[in-house]
């Protein structure tokens, strides 16, 4: 009966609190269409300059190969100096540029060579648009040669497949992972700043002269709150599917199971939070540094952690973002490995005792 | 005796940690409550009553000694003490965003009342407390008094053996505290509860059975109001004066050596000396005052001060005058039709009112009356939604950014730079104010002897008690010398003593030509006032001096009501529907 | 006027000891922007270092131990796994054990004497995307280099047109000098936006904010006393990091300082703005802070300091040209890699310092004509 009270008591609060409301609903919507829409590393419409110093019938099939592709768009300069203008200005991401004896070196004897000159300074997209360039060059050479009645073929060839997400879409990863930032957000900033919120409006010290046990108090407050998250991870869940076209190949059911267990753990974090800030300013700080942000940026989401310093690497272990994010592209993208969720999932387990371990410990029906 | 502890501490020691520094929070407490009575704790602020409270409800762990609820052992079962008694903490512990019923489900649930027993104990509450017909209402939409009796409401979902209240009364109108103690003696009488009560006003501690008068951590005295009032005997005595004006008479009286105390006490001044014998007063007063000394039975006030104030010394303020461009009587403040909405919600009703340079004027009423709004507009801070306000001849919400160094003033709850040391406050309110440089060390130096905060000078101001933050607010507001002092709540809070000091400060500025408009929910302040205006829910009852307000409400039942009584009776008439406007 | 200045400066000093004194806005100041400046600095990074690898080598010839030798000599691969058969690729990368498996088949060197092009497949785990299209990057390079030296010792000619690419600004591609002099940008906004996100709201709170209103200052008096110490904490934070960027990052700092520092400026003027008009619409500080959230995660997201904003969406890419964090990265990046003066900034400077204008005017109008 007491349970059933906070419980109550706690689900009344969240519906006429339009701000829980928000954080779990209308938070996750912004986010989602915000890093769906907004964030993309894949490199589309390179402008690519394109200098031709002699024209003539080579040099037209190279810059058409350029323009055959769905990766640049190619605007034509007159010379390598307004080019290279351009380039600084940032009116283009780089420059091919065809010297005037092109056409003569590449008849002859040596090479031709093709000047390419990228913006380097966001290295990423640099690096996309040096693999894209080669890629044109590539395929050019092979047809040049095949126009020209040789097969013409480097000694090794490359064949790359990849797997689980052929079409390279980063929105199939950045999607899925960002659940479990919107999660670690519900659970952990909402929860812990709700306790703080009883503990600055004086009821926490009504509710403990009751005869309530702390546990019930405690199981009231995180039930209501695990049914809010888990509708705002169906909710991003759905989302991803139909609006971001996100194919989904692991089961459904199995995807519910580890995201509820990691609600767990977050409400776990949210709880822990609690025992030490008593008001929704230090909580919600506590919540920022210590759960937000390593989400995002050392669980895996965005950045590889194999490739983070070690000591950077020893940490992300203790961000339990960072086993649900596995779980998460996981079975999006690859299905129901076993083996992967079972390890992470494990992992999830142990950090959900751990954190109600010490919650438990830390939480006293007291005011001290 | 006949009656057997409903709770017994035992040589209580409790410590606090803060900033690193061990704090005694309570020192060797033993205290005993007995079953059937009502015991009330008593204290200025930072005494130790709401610890004490959640000592006794097991909320907190002695660092010493014993406590034992109802022969239970707190510390060993603390659960076992929170299934019988009741305990309201200092903010009634009501959710705002649930409705009354709600609230008082989730109490039932908590404290496993059972199903059929509910209707019955909820429609007994609710003809018990009143709130009948706001069952439906969030509770965050109730009034001050509305929410006491709510929360008290709550702890009493079953009956409990023990009701433990932290300051109920704090900030509630007059007639919600005279009802909330109506409910209190009928459970004590009717039902048998014993009740632990804490609270700030003294003049509750008559109603008590039992007071435990506290101080800093200590246990200074228990017994009946009357043990403590008792040994006051032939020290309290009356003085008025035909000639003089009740304030400046206080004011001379308080500055005798052989006095203890000396308020204004309706329209006479009531005197406690250090021994049983009437004041000389021909040392401060001229012979032609035709004085009358009456010596008056003593109350538990009296008591009070005399155990409190010891040593205390007052430097007697001294304020320049301040320059003038009006003569004393001109109309300085002048307020008429006004209102304030916010959205549906009138906080103003069309109030009108004026004030004469070199009047005390008061604002009389409870929480949520719209004392404040009326103030924060007369200060420019507001936009009227209706009316005209004027300030020294002008609109402040209009005039210049020069007109406003005409005028100070206190905001609520003393808003100081809490970081800032006191000398850093005095000199940023100083420039803000634009005195040059010279200008502002004389006036830093005379805030801090003026308002004895000498030796607090690189303090920081959030680390000053209550009284200090309140002295070091009115010396901000007074750096600048300003004609008219805006003062809001300034006495909120603060303890007696504190309470007594400030209005000698107001009144040496009254005297040296200051006009001063006050708020204040503290009825007994308003005999300081020359005049006042009662609001109430946004609309002004009445307005006039203190006399002629209390000369209304005259009959043969009270021949001589207070200021509580006239202001009970206005509010009830008012909601009798005849309203008596101003 | 002598007397407005003393009132500004009394403003401002005292607003600097309000934040410096507090021991919450203290943590806030320092703690969040050096977790931040590590945590940037070194885990946020698309580079590619030890990218976990297994080799199914089926040839075992000296060509394909070349190619293999290659592979697993470069720091971007580190090798996990050699295996043996078809069925272990799966499980390897199902379970996230190596991102890649490269697989020369049998007839790997009879394909390559025979002068028929010799496959080697790749099989890269697509689950983050842009790590799959880098490994790509990375493999290729190492396939054009061997497939040059082969045909050189071969006295094969070479392919009839080579590719001489070459970066700009940033030859090694290095996504650290991409990353850091944002986090300039990045922290500043941050800790200017909360200190004066704070600072009304913090007054209001503490109900000062009132006091301040009654005594004779101007609004705009209110605007540059308070705006004071966001932009000093701005600056000096923002140099910290530019001096880290600098010395401890090693990012070469290659324009005019000058042109840098006018950009902080103005980025700061902006940024105090939407502090403080954020501080002014807000009643407490939970509400401030809950504000400033708000509009630091999209201004973060849709400024390019992490994705390029060229690939967003039309409409959202409107969206950035009000975001001052935009034009600053750009003068940043432009200063420190691209050896950028005034004179290329222009354009990126007026944009902030427009926002700064309108934000900083709306939050002094609010100052008196917010109701409570």
């Amino acid at each position: 009966m007491r349970l059933r009270g906070m419980i109550r008591k706690e689900s009344l609060q969240i519906l006429r609190d339009p701000s829980s409301i928000a954080i779990a609903f209308v938070l996750p919507v912004i986010l989602l269409l915000l890093f769906g829409f907004g964030v993309s590393l894949d490199a589309r419409d390179i402008r690519l300059a394109l200098v031709v110093e002699a024209p003539d019938a080579n040099t037209a099939s190279l810059t058409g190969a350029f323009r055959g592709s769905a990766f640049f768009i190619p605007v034509a300069y007159a010379s390598i100096q307004e080019a290279e203008q351009a380039l600084m200005s940032h009116e283009v991401d780089g420059i091919a540029w065809l010297r005037s004896d092109f056409s003569e070196r590449l008849l002859g004897p040596g090479d031709a060579p093709i000047g390419v000159f990228v913006n380097g300074v966001d290295a990423n997209r640099a690096r996309i648009t040096q693999g894209y360039v080669q890629g044109v060059w590539q395929l050019w050479l092979a047809s040049y040669a095949r126009e020209h009645g040789t097969v013409l073929h480097p000694p090794v060839e490359l064949d790359p497949r990849v797997w689980f997400n052929p079409a390279v879409r980063s929105r199939n990863f950045l999607v899925p992972g960002l659940i479990a930032v919107i999660m670690t957000l519900t659970g952990a900033m909402l929860t812990s700043m709700v306790v703080a919120r009883e503990w600055e409006r004086g009821t926490m010290e009504a509710l403990m002269v009751t005869p309530v046990r702390i546990w019930e108090v405690t199981v009231g407050k995180l039930v209501p709150y695990f049914v809010l998250g888990m509708g705002g991870m169906l909710l991003t869940v759905a989302m991803a599917l139909w609006v971001f076209d996100v194919p989904l190949r692991g089961s459904f059911w199995l995807l519910t199971a580890t995201a509820a267990l990691f609600m767990i753990v977050a409400l776990g974090m949210g709880l822990l939070i609690s025992t030490v800030a008593r008001n929704q300013f230090v909580a919600g700080q506590i919540a920022l540094v210590a759960t937000f942000l390593p989400a995002f940026i050392l669980s895996g989401f965005i950045f590889q952690i194999s490739s983070m310093p070690s000591a950077v690497q020893v940490v992300t272990h203790i961000v339990p973002a960072r086993y649900f994010v596995a779980i998460l592209q996981t079975l999006f993208a690859a299905g129901d490995v076993w083996p992967v969720i079972l390890t992470n999932s494990s992992a999830l387990l142990v950090m959900a005792l751990v954190f109600f371990g010490l919650a438990r410990r830390k939480t006293r029906k007291r005011l001290e | 005796m006949s009656h057997s502890a409903a709770l017994e501490f035992e040589r209580l020691c409790k410590f606090f940690v803060s900033d690193g520094m061990r704090v005694a929070a309570l020192t060797d407490v033993s205290i005993a409550a007995q079953a059937g009575r009502i015991t009330g704790l008593i204290g200025p602020d930072a005494a130790g009553k709401t610890t004490l409270m959640r000592l006794a409800a097991g909320l907190l762990l002695p660092d010493r000694g014993e406590i034992r609820v109802l022969g239970i052992d707190v510390v060993a079962a603390p659960l076992d003490v929170q299934a019988a008694v009741g305990y309201m903490p200092q903010r009634f512990g009501l959710y705002e965003d649930l409705s009354v019923q709600e609230n008082l489900e989730l109490y039932a649930d908590l404290h496993g009342v059972v199903a059929r027993q509910r209707s019955e104990r909820y429609q007994e509450l609710m003809h018990m407390t009143g709130l009948g017909p706001f069952t439906g209402r969030l509770a965050g939409r109730l009034s001050g008094g509305m929410k006491q009796k709510l929360g008290l409401a709550c702890t009493l979902v079953r009956t409990p053996r023990l009701l433990l209240l932290d300051e109920p009364t704090v900030g509630v109108d007059p007639v919600s505290r005279r009802e909330l103690w109506g409910i209190i003696n009928r459970l004590v009488e009717e039902e048998g509860l014993s009740v632990l009560l804490s609270t700030a006003y003294l003049d509750e501690a008559e109603r008590c059975d039992e007071v435990v008068l506290m101080h800093a951590g200590r246990v200074l005295g228990q017994g009946s109001p009357r043990s403590f009032s008792d040994p006051m005997r032939g020290r309290a005595f009356h003085v008025s004066s035909p000639t003089l004006a009740k304030r400046i008479l206080q004011n001379r009286i308080a500055a005798l050596p052989e006095v203890v105390d000396a308020v204004v006490d309706g329209e006479q001044v009531r005197v406690v000396t250090r021994e049983a014998k009437p004041p000389e007063l021909g040392a401060v007063l001229a012979n032609d005052s035709q004085v009358r000394i009456q010596a008056v039975a003593p109350v538990f006030e009296d008591a009070f001060v005399a155990a409190l104030k010891t040593g205390r010394s007052f430097v007697e303020p001294e304020f320049s005058q301040p320059d003038r461009s009006t003569k004393s009587g001109d109309v300085v403040i002048e307020v008429s039709g006004v209102q304030r909405r916010f959205g549906e919600f009138y906080a103003v009703k069309d109030v009108s009112f004026s004030v004469r340079r070199g009047e005390v004027f008061g604002l009389l009423g409870a929480n949520g009356a719209g004392k404040s709004t009326t103030f924060r507009m007369l200060c420019g801070l507001l936009p009227a939604t209706a009316g005209e306000l004027y300030v020294a001849g002008r609109d402040l919400r209009r005039a210049p950014a020069q007109a406003r160094s005409r005028l100070g003033y206190m905001a609520q709850r003393f808003s100081l730079y809490v970081n800032l040391t006191v000398r850093e406050n005095l000199r940023f309110f100083a420039s803000a104010y634009g005195l040059d440089r010279r200008r502002r060390r004389e006036r830093v130096d005379w805030a801090l002897t003026t308002f004895e905060l000498e030796g607090y000078g690189n303090t920081r101001s959030g680390e000053l008690s209550l009284g200090y933050k309140q002295r070091l607010a009115m010396a901000a507001a007074l750096m600048h010398e300003p004609e008219i002092l805006f003062l809001d709540e300034p006495t909120s809070g603060v303890d007696p003593l504190a309470r007594r000091e400030f209005w000698r400060r107001i009144v040496a500025l009254a005297e040296a030509g200051v006009t001063v408009l006050v708020t204040t929910h503290f009825m007994d302040e308003a005999n300081y006032c020359d005049r006042l205006a009662i609001m109430s829910a946004g609309a002004l009852l009445a307005e006039g001096s203190p006399a002629e307000l209390k000369a209304r409400f005259r009959s043969a039942a009270q021949p001589s009501p207070t200021m509580e009584d006239a202001f009970i009776q206005l509010i009830e008439r008012q909601e009798r529907g005849d309203g008596l406007a101003a | 006027m002598r007397q407005s200045w003393q009132r500004i400066t009394a403003l401002a000093v005292k607003e600097l000891l309000a934040v410096l004194k507090d021991k919450r806005s203290r943590i806030v100041l320092v703690v969040p922007p050096l977790l931040q400046l590590i945590v940037f600095g070194y885990a946020a990074t698309f580079d590619l270092n030890d990218i976990p690898v297994a080799i199914y080598n089926q040839d075992r010839s000296a060509p394909s131990r070349d190619l293999v030798a290659r592979i697993v000599g470069s720091p971007h691969f580190h090798l996990s796994a050699y295996i043996d058969h078809d069925g272990q690729i799966a499980p390897l990368i199902d379970t996230k054990e190596v991102l890649v498996v490269v697989h020369l088949g049998p007839r790997f060197t009879a394909d390559l004497s025979a002068g028929r092009p010799a496959p080697v497949q790749v099989i890269i785990d697509g689950r983050n995307s842009n790590t799959a299209l880098l490994v790509q990057g990375y493999l290729r390079e190492i396939v054009r280099d061997i497939n040059l030296s082969w045909a050189q010792r071969k006295g094969q000619p070479p392919p009839l047109a080579s590719l001489q690419v070459r970066p700009w600004f940033n030859s090694n591609l290095a996504s650290r000098w991409f990353i850091v002099p944002g986090i300039v940008g990045l922290l500043t906004l941050v800790v200017t936006t909360i200190v004066t996100a704070l600072s009304v709201a913090r007054e209001r709170e503490a109900g000062t904010f009132d006091q301040l209103l009654v005594t004779p200052m101007r609004p705009i008096e209110i605007l540059i006393g308070k705006s004071f110490p966001g932009v000093a904490i701005g600056a000096i934070e923002g140099s910290f990091i530019l001096v880290m960027a600098t010395y401890w990052f090693e990012v070469p700092l290659r324009g005019s300082v000058g042109a840098l520092y006018l950009g902080l400026f103005l980025f700061l003027l902006s940024a105090v703005g939407i502090g403080l008009t954020i501080s002014s619409l807000a009643v407490t500080q939970q509400q401030a802070m809950l504000g400033a959230f708000l509009f630091l995660v999209p201004a973060v997201i849709l400024s390019g300091f992490a994705t390029p904003i060229a690939n967003m969406p039309d409409t959202v890419q409107l969206l950035t040209y009000v975001n001052p964090l935009r034009y600053f990265l750009i003068i940043l990046r432009g200063v420190f890699l691209e050896g950028s003066s005034y004179s290329d900034l222009y354009e990126y400077y007026w944009p902030m310092a427009l926002v700064g204008l309108t934000t900083l005017s709306f939050a002094g109008w609010l100052f008196r004509h917010r109701l409570s």
